[in-house]
């Protein structure tokens, strides 16, 4: 067993925060890598990109958000349970290199994953400006952590309850506007990574974006987690799970990560049918 | 020694099954194995030869004569004691291999017209009977010589390695990168033919002799190869298996509804998805499946998806019925099952919705041609002979490539221009010293007693290396 250390919920409780004892993988993981993670024997393995990790206490933090049964399962589990399995460090990591300026956009719990890559792009000695959003400021999360690792941190939620009132991408477009940025890395909801690099391609600014596809062993065997980029087929896990965001046919990545939408509300029901019960 | 004498001129005993509509929807084991009074039956048509050809025809040279002859004296312990002393994997052996074309194949009996002796039957009887009777008989292992011995990947070419060097009295850990051990027997083989349970008790019986098993160790990830020479192991072999699918590279095929057979099986087998939602894994349940290929694979992956109740399961196959890869009992057990073939058949595009999901696939009709390079007759598409076949899920089994998590990992390691890993035929050494490689990631996709095969050889080798040298 891998058993957490240390739990925090976020956002109301909507999103959690695990960090856990897995010292083979803390003292190899680098920033922008994964691991899979199945709680049970009967629990199914989900990816999730590290949000740190360290290897003198041996330990990693995934925070992720409770959408489906499986993270309703991760949720039920205290400081001293633990996940039966958990593999990684899977995919490759960031390529970190000093590039000027780095643009680091991300909403939702993206920002947990992208909390390290811009501690290190930081470290690398760029200039780094940060841009986190939520849909309200509750949901908001890391922003601490995020101004810590960040030269500037511009912080948006969609209904104007804490800071800039609107999406990450109106921010995007007043910072490029106003000085030159030599690399952008944006991780959250695919539609967000999609209006982001919609802009940053006009402004020709390189941007990583991080993937997250439905994924069933983490190292190349199944293909589930392919995606179109640039016109070839990839897969997340060993190719990436970061590509050119310019690159990334994120219409289709949306409807593929909807492939089991049925199965799940079926079985798990969101809305509770009691007909032939 | 009783001689056989007539008793051979008696029928081949079949081997009770499930009926074919009953078990279309449930995931039991399809055959249902030897009673004692039938394996004895069975046993006695054995000529027990001289030069018995069943042995050569076997990858791992099980004393076929000599377990068969323990069976028709009623010695049924003695009979899986002699199986062991070559063969760790007796259960799984008896239900998997291919014997038709290697021990069954070389039957003396056959050759002199008469059917060959039922030996994979027997195999399995042998090895059932012993884990019903819950039997602690181990074989016996040599004194411990202290050496250490990583193998990588727990499919059958590992289990074999890890069981002879155990046997020998090496040090030997696994390391499996799911989270349960068996490789392909658990993750790519249904359970309907291969039962899961069978394959933990064979896991359970290496541990008992000694052998580490450590799941969740991805090595070229999680450790590197050259790290366990670091921690202590002298020998190490590669048997990670091919794992990397092949797609058709056609239109249309990142569309919902299209999967390889990996992941299919592995959601239906090592996830239990067909029990979901108590497991919680889902898996996709189509109305009107098709699946590409005509391996056993492609019958395994068809088969699994009648039990998750498809309306219609059509293999999709660009050759001819002769030139299909599968087993002819995997083929017969389809169709007995309700598969259907469309044989001569390629498909050229997937068609989807709006919503991005699979409705059908367009097809040509395809002709046999010269044979090629593999010395089948190449099929050639024959002009203005489009169809469209309808259905919401297609399973792609057309072969794996070579997974390069491990390979790219390391250095030194020589590869072939496909990615897999070049090893010596007679030693499965590789062109890494200490390092041995056998299987799938060698050979490409074949089959399980091949891997063993592979596995025997480089069991041996790697004794000797630890006793002589390199």
């Amino acid at each position: 067993m891998y058993p957490i250390t240390h739990r925090e919920e976020m956002s109301g409780g909507t999103v959690v925060l695990n960090e856990i004892h897995a010292p083979q993988i803390a003292a190899r993981a680098k920033p922008g890598q994964f691991v899979m993670l199945k709680a049970n024997e009967t629990g199914e393995r989900i990816p999730l990109t590290m949000a740190d990790t360290n290897p003198s206490s041996g330990t990693i933090t995934v925070i992720y958000q409770v959408v489906g049964a499986s993270t309703r399962l991760f949720k039920t589990l205290a400081v001293g349970q633990g996940y039966d399995d958990i593999i990684g460090p899977l995919g490759k990591p960031t390529h970190i290199e000093k590039a000027g300026t780095v643009l680091c956009v991300g909403g939702g719990t993206g920002v947990a994953v992208l909390h390290p890559i811009t501690r290190a792009f930081k470290q690398a000695g760029n200039r780094v400006i940060g841009i986190i959003g939520a849909r309200t400021r509750d949901l908001l999360i890391l922003e601490d952590r995020m101004r810590a690792v960040t030269d500037e941190l511009h912080v948006c939620t969609d209904d104007g309850s804490y800071g800039h009132h609107g999406f990450v991408t109106d921010v995007v477009k007043k910072i490029l506007a106003a000085e030159t940025v030599n690399q952008a890395v944006a991780i959250g909801p695919v539609p967000m990574m999609k209006f982001v690099c919609a802009i940053t391609r006009e402004a020709g600014v390189p941007t990583l974006v991080s993937l997250n596809p439905i994924m069933v062993d983490g190292t190349g065997m199944c293909g589930g987690c392919r995606v179109s980029v640039g016109g070839e087929n990839k897969f997340a896990c060993v190719d990436g799970p970061e590509f050119d965001g310019h690159k990334v046919d994120f219409d289709q990545l949306m409807q593929r990560l909807g492939a089991y939408r049925a199965e799940e509300t079926g079985a798990h029901g969101e809305h509770n049918c009691n007909i032939g019960r | 020694m009783e001689k056989n004498t007539q008793t051979w001129a008696l029928p081949r005993q079949s081997m009770p099954e499930q009926d074919p509509q009953v078990r279309r929807s449930n995931f039991k084991e399809v055959p249902l194995g030897y009673s004692e009074q039938t394996a004895v039956i069975e046993a006695k048509r054995c000529l027990q030869c001289k030069k018995p050809g069943c042995v050569q025809g076997c990858p791992v040279a099980v004393d076929i004569p000599g377990f068969i002859q323990q069976i028709a004296d009623g010695n049924f312990d003695e009979a899986i004691r002699v199986i062991w002393r070559t063969n760790s994997l007796p259960a799984v052996c008896g239900r998997v291999c291919p014997q038709e074309v290697q021990c069954e194949g070389a039957c003396i009996l056959a050759k002199r017209g008469g059917e060959a002796v039922a030996i994979g039957n027997l195999e399995r009887f042998a090895a059932d009977r012993a884990r019903a009777a819950e039997s602690q008989d181990l074989p016996t292992v040599a004194a411990p010589t202290g050496k250490k011995v990583a193998v990588v990947g727990s499919g059958p070419s590992g289990l074999t390695v890890a069981g002879d060097l155990v046997l020998k009295g090496h040090d030997v850990t696994v390391f499996e990168a799911f989270h349960k051990a068996g490789g392909v027997l658990v993750y790519g083989i249904p359970e309907f033919r291969l039962p899961k349970d069978i394959v933990r008790s064979e896991v359970a019986m290496l541990e008992r002799l000694g052998v580490t098993v450590a799941c969740n160790q991805v090595v070229g990830r999680t450790v590197l190869l050259d790290e366990l020479f670091e921690q202590g192991f002298q020998a190490v072999y590669v048997g990670v298996g091919a794992g990397l699918p092949t797609f058709l590279n056609i239109p249309g095929e990142n569309l919902i509804g299209i999967l390889s057979a990996n992941e299919y099986l592995t959601r239906a087998n090592l996830m239990k998805a067909y029990l979901f939602p108590e497991y919680e894994t889902p898996i996709a349940r189509g109305k009107n499946v098709v699946v590409l290929g005509a391996g056993n694979v492609a019958m395994d992956a068809a088969r699994t998806a009648l039990r998750l109740g498809a309306e219609t399961v059509r293999i999709v196959y660009r050759r001819s019925r002769t030139e299909m890869p599968a087993r002819e009992a995997e083929i017969h057990h389809a169709e007995q099952e309700g598969v259907e073939m469309f044989l001569l058949s390629n498909p050229v595009r997937f068609c989807g919705d709006d919503q991005g999901r699979l409705t059908g696939m367009d097809c040509i009709k395809m002709e046999l041609g010269e044979p090629d390079a593999s010395g089948r007759r190449r099929p050639v598409p024959m002009g203005d002979s489009g169809f469209h076949l309808e259905c919401d899920l297609a399973i792609v089994a057309v072969g794996s490539g070579a997974n390069p998590l491990l390979t790219g990992s390391t250095e030194g390691l020589k590869l072939n221009k496909w990615g897999y890993i070049v090893a010596e035929d007679e030693s499965a050494k590789t062109s890494r010293r200490g390092v041995w490689a056998g299987g799938d990631i060698v050979t490409g996709a074949a089959t399980v007693i091949l891997a063993m095969g592979a596995g025997r050889i480089a069991a041996n080798s790697i004794h000797k290396y630890l006793t002589l040298g390199w």
